[in-house]
């Protein structure tokens, strides 16, 4: 009949809008592939010459004296990155957990919102702004103060060897510790509310202060997600870049000493991509720095979003017995 | 109560860079303003006089560009994800938080590959690409999120009144999510104005005025750097008054997201 023909037709007429939907939801998928292949092409160079032994190489010579073809090793980079991850790891998780506990359980009703908006405020400061402060304020702070303390205190170990400039791996680990305290004590408040109500009535049921139903009952069932907040900061520690670059002193060196100036993977890159004039060599290396980057922060990521599924899978099975 | 107290001295602790960090910015970046530093162009880093027009201008320009890439797509983007579920949406959402954990400097450097070199110039149109870039993924997200909390009731009876889903979407879905939807679009404005390392290969940044989006230009967030690294003394004043100014504009617009969102909660709606 003419109607359900016509029927027919209009339902065939392509829905414009849901075509303009999908195309920008291929914007990310599209974005994430054509960052993958830009940042591999420009890594090829730096690949060909250099091989696996980039990655264990420590030296990083772009220049040579003598003329010399450059030799650049990630190695530095790499072990200064890990090492302030480390310490703003050491730092920032007790703090963090902390500040999820009081935000969550320990902290009366009437300062719960403002505990909330002053650690968003935290989050909310530019990290070129932390940094300006770190180089102008804490490194001469460290200096003045923790370091001396801890060369007076600590200086017979190789970790506090050399002279204090307040530049350098310690002084990092600080402010990414400041860094990622809020991220991290988010992800863990999260997770602790997350906690089923039933496991924590049950432990009060059962005569348990607020206090030990924390410890017996929430924290040991948040434990995944807050291993999971753990990653996911050591990732966004991994990737800050310019407060970094601001108080590390920006020197490719291997050594145990936490005073002495240093260098990150990121801070190579913001650092040295603009001195590269000409010398395809190095800029492909900076390139492969950025793809090595990539995947650790890529890497974190998942491995924290997989953590914190797998307690959300377990929340709601106990919520549903 | 013992760990009642530790955690209290863990938040306070939490808090004292934030304070630090206030204070220091006010008390020094206060010394840097004047009109001039309002009207007039950067001076070269340790010259004497000058302003950060340019330096606002750019910021304003590029977080601009930014948001005219990343708005409607992260909006339209996150709308597709709520309203169409399935495989491709599920990917779609996992690399859209991927996205979101990437290092700003690996999106910078990427965007120099894609834009910069190909161009053979710097420009402030690379510089906003990069911010665009960034705002896709967060503005993805929330949209998704804000969307999701649409009660399905309203969904359903919008569709069973013959509305289509197209119309459903913009007219009923969206206007009722709009708060959540806003305040998503305005942190990551915030967030991106805090930008600094998608900006250092391919903004570069300038002392001039920009002619056009084709050329380099400057950012509050590139200014701060440039002069905080460098050993004058009356260049760090200027960085701290740079940084006053900057952090006064992502604060102020962070806070006024926060309490409009928690007067819509508790309001009429």
């Amino acid at each position: 009949m003419h109607d359900s023909s016509r029927a027919r037709q209009r339902a065939r007429l392509p829905n414009f809008f849901l075509i303009l939907l999908i195309i920008a939801a291929f914007a990310v998928p599209v974005i994430v592939f054509l960052m993958l292949y830009e940042i591999g092409n420009g890594s090829i160079d730096a690949m060909r010459a250099f091989g696996l032994s980039f990655l264990v190489g420590s030296d990083w010579v772009p220049n040579p004296a003598n003329g010399d073809p450059p030799i650049l090793g990630a190695l530095p980079a790499i072990y200064g990155s890990i090492v302030t991850t480390t310490i703003s790891l050491i730092l920032a998780v007790p703090i963090s957990l902390g500040v999820a506990l009081f935000q969550s359980e320990l902290s009366p009703r009437v300062l719960r919102a403002p505990s909330y908006f002053l650690v968003e405020m935290l989050a909310a400061v530019p990290s070129v702004v932390y940094g300006l402060w770190g180089l102008l304020f804490l490194v001469p702070f460290m200096r003045n103060y923790v370091d001396s303390g801890l060369k007076a205190t600590l200086g017979f170990l190789p970790l506090f060897y050399g002279p204090a400039s307040g530049l350098g791996m310690l002084t990092a680990g600080v402010i990414l510790a400041i860094m990622i305290i809020p991220y991290g004590s988010s992800v863990m408040r999260e997770v602790i509310i997350a906690v089923p109500r039933s496991q924590r009535e049950a432990s009060l049921a059962l005569g348990a202060t607020n206090w030990e139903t924390i410890k017996t009952s929430v924290l040991p069932f948040a434990r995944t997600g807050i291993i999971a907040a753990v990653v996911l900061a050591m990732g966004r520690a991994m990737g800050e870049t310019m407060a970094v670059t601001m108080v590390i002193g920006n020197v490719a060196r291997i050594s145990p000493s936490l005073f002495l100036p240093a260098y990150t993977i990121p801070s190579v890159i913001a650092n040295e991509f603009t001195e590269v004039a000409g010398n395809g060599v190095y800029l492909s290396a900076l390139f492969e720095l950025g793809l090595v980057l990539f995947a650790i922060a890529f890497i974190m990521n998942l491995l924290g979003r997989v953590l914190i599924a797998r307690m959300a899978f377990r929340a709601k099975g106990e919520t549903a017995a | 109560m013992i760990y009642v107290a530790l955690a209290s001295f863990a938040f306070l602790l939490a808090l004292v860079p934030l304070i630090s960090i206030l204070y220091a910015t006010l008390l020094q970046g206060y010394a840097a303003l004047s009109f001039d530093f309002f009207t007039k162009v950067t001076p070269p880093i340790g010259g004497t006089g000058g302003g950060i027009l340019n330096a606002i201008e750019g910021s304003f320009v590029m977080v601009g560009i930014g948001s005219i890439i990343g708005v409607p797509i992260g909006v339209f983007a996150g709308a597709y994800l709520s309203e169409y579920p399935g495989k491709f949406a599920y990917y779609v959402r996992l690399l859209a938080e991927v996205l979101t954990g990437v290092p700003s400097i690996v999106t910078g450097i990427f965007v120099y590959e894609l834009i910069v070199a190909s161009q053979h110039r710097f420009s402030a149109l690379a510089g906003g690409v990069a911010l665009g870039f960034m705002m896709i993924p967060i503005v993805t997200i929330s949209t998704n999120e804000s969307l999701k909390l649409v009660s399905s009731s309203i969904r359903e009876g919008s569709l069973a009144l013959g509305i289509s889903r197209s119309k459903t979407l913009i007219y009923v879905l969206l206007s009722t999510a709009r708060s959540g939807v806003i305040t998503g679009v305005a942190l990551s404005i915030a967030r991106v104005m805090g930008e600094t390392a998608p900006l250092l290969f391919t903004a570069l940044g300038s002392q001039f005025l920009m002619t056009g989006i084709n050329d380099p230009a400057s950012s509050l967030t590139l200014l701060i750097f440039d002069f905080a690294t460098s050993p004058y003394e009356n260049a760090h004043v200027f960085a701290w008054g740079a940084a006053l100014v900057l952090l006064f504009m992502v604060l102020s617009l962070n806070m006024i997201v926060r309490a409009a969102s928690r007067l819509k909660v508790t309001g009429t709606e």
